[in-house]
């Protein structure tokens, strides 16, 4: 065994460690870094293969990549994470893409290798171009609503099949070169038409299957290559972002084909009569007094935090209340916000001790016993609709069970729905409050609010 | 094969406290292409066109590489600071 091939074996081996540390907080830094060591080695191990000869342009493009990555990774808000991820895997997805491309014009190969560099292509072009569409629907760079159009699925089929039958004749036939282009130019448009119809909300489940396909890509290039260390690495990834959209589908009680497909939220038109339901608003002076009475807190934030970053005022109530003996705590919708684990990240960053977060099986049970449930910006994920109106689109789909709380205080900007685009009727009950404004800067009224009590 | 099921065990168990890093992380390690990158353009007989698109698919992929890894850690430093805080 050469030594190329002993690092590539320790670089699969430490990927696969890398994946096993991130399962905790505490060990997860390691797993960062033995992941970074793994891909240094490979790197490394790759340019010492006797066929590598030239040398200084690889040297160049390792520096500009880097140069633009490394401004990418660090000036980044993290509210911005979710973008941040699409863009990086277009760039990942067009690199296997384009080795595939180069493989092609290079080998004309046959065979099984002609089938798998096909599946490479296919995957890597589609992912590029549905990544940067996720990235400017994330970015609210184009509209984050479904695009639908008739015929649309029946289309989107077609023209999967018809990139299908052109990989299959260009794996018989590896001559057709005429071919390969529109082959190419068919899973480019696919990548778009697939994501055109997905809404925001669902994007956390997109992102996922495309972080699979962007792997699978880079396994197909392992066969294509005949290299195992992308073929173990591209198979680690596509099973991990797999699982991440079946658990994302999961907790919105949706399958796969029908977030791929289903263009959600154009189906409804608003309930009539919603305007004459009476709604009980309070100032900050009144929540607040509310807050300070209660015994404990739950914290529920939605994708409304996020844009009106609000996560560093929120900590500041957490602060503000634990001072005076409450208990607070934050409960975590699983496809709260615009991708899996957005919140958790967001609350971590503004210093959010994050055994206060608290995934949705075990809170639920407590909300029941909790005296202020305090919505800030989420809607579809504490809808009680999905539990007891069996005809609601989110029907079936797990909510945060805020309604149990003694009092719920929801923080919003108006009246308006959320992105399922159905009326909620956890704001018509009559324990709970709305405070209509700004989420920060209602928040940093109730702090100061609080704080003020604290002095008085 | 053995890798996806492996991969799905190793997932399985990762909370969802940590599915935003995980994918960052995944995110990157999924830019290992950059390896068949090298593959291509630094090889001995490659043709003009395979190395200028490998030259940009070693650019894309370590851009993806870097700011991968680089915006992990820097979530995860925020995760880890205040584990001797508030315990």
């Amino acid at each position: 065994m050469s030594v190329f091939q002993l690092l590539y074996l320790v670089a699969a081996a430490l990927f696969i460690l890398a994946l096993k540390w991130m399962s905790s907080p505490s060990t997860a830094r390691r797993g960062v870094i033995s992941g970074e060591v793994g891909m240094l080695l490979a790197v490394v191990g790759t340019l010492m293969r006797h066929e590598i000869v030239n040398y200084e342009w690889i040297l160049i493009a390792l520096l500009v990549g880097s140069a633009i990555g490394v401004p990418l990774a660090i000036f980044m808000p993290m509210t911005a994470v979710p973008q941040r991820t699409a863009i990086s895997q277009a760039c990942g997805a067009f690199a296997s893409a384009l080795i595939g491309t180069a493989e092609y014009y290079r080998l004309y190969p046959h065979g099984f290798t002609m089938g798998a560099l096909a599946v490479e292509i296919l995957l890597g072009f589609l992912t590029t171009t549905a990544s940067l569409m996720a990235f400017g629907k994330l970015n609210e760079m184009l509209p984050g609503r479904p695009i639908v159009f008739k015929g649309q699925n029946f289309f989107n089929l077609g023209l999967l099949l018809a990139a299908v039958i052109i990989g299959v004749m260009l794996v018989v036939n590896p001559g057709n070169s005429f071919l390969f282009p529109i082959f190419v130019g068919l899973a480019l448009v696919f990548g778009i038409l697939l994501i055109i119809p997905i809404g925001g909300a669902d994007m956390p489940t997109v992102i996922a299957l495309l972080n699979s396909y962007a792997g699978l890509s880079a396994c197909a290039m392992g066969f294509a290559l005949d290299n195992k260390l992308l073929i173990i690495s591209g198979a680690l990834d596509g099973s991990s972002g797999f699982i991440l959209s079946i658990i994302m589908c999961r907790a919105m009680n949706r399958s796969f084909t029908n977030v791929l497909f289903g263009g959600f939220g154009q189906l409804q038109t608003s309930t009539a009569g919603t305007e004459a339901k009476p709604v009980r608003s309070a100032s900050p002076e009144e929540a607040a007094q509310i807050l300070e009475d209660a015994r404990s807190v739950v914290v529920i934030p939605g994708y409304g935090m996020a844009v009106a970053q609000a996560q560093h005022k929120i900590r500041e109530l957490h602060d503000a209340l634990t001072k005076k003996g409450v208990d607070v705590k934050f409960a975590i919708h699983p496809v709260a916000g615009r991708m899996p684990g957005h919140m958790n990240v967001l609350l971590a960053e503004a210093d959010v001790p994050y055994d206060k977060l608290i995934e949705m099986e075990d809170i639920n049970p407590e909300l029941g016993m909790t005296d202020v449930a305090l919505i800030v910006g989420a809607n579809d994920i504490v809808n009680p609709a999905a539990e007891n109106d069996p005809t609601s689109p989110i029907a079936g789909m797990p909510i945060l069970a805020a309604y149990k709380a003694r009092t719920v205080m929801i923080i919003k900007r108006g009246m308006s729905a959320g992105f399922a685009g159905i009326d909620n009727e956890l704001y018509y009950r009559p324990n709970t409050l709305m405070l209509f404004g700004d989420a920060k800067s209602f928040v940093s009224s109730l702090v100061k609010e609080i704080g003020a009590a604290v002095h008085a | 094969m053995l890798a996806a099921f492996l991969g799905f065990e190793l997932i399985r168990r990762v909370s969802p406290l940590l599915h935003t890093p995980l994918m960052s992380l995944t995110n990157a390690i999924a830019s290992i292409s950059v390896v068949g990158a090298i593959l291509i353009s630094g090889d001995k007989d490659a043709t003009t066109l395979s190395r200028v698109l490998g030259f940009i698919a070693v650019v894309s992929a370590t851009t993806n590489l870097v700011s991968g890894y680089l915006i992990t850690d820097r979530m995860l430093k925020m995760f880890r600071k205040r584990e001797p805080g508030k315990k």
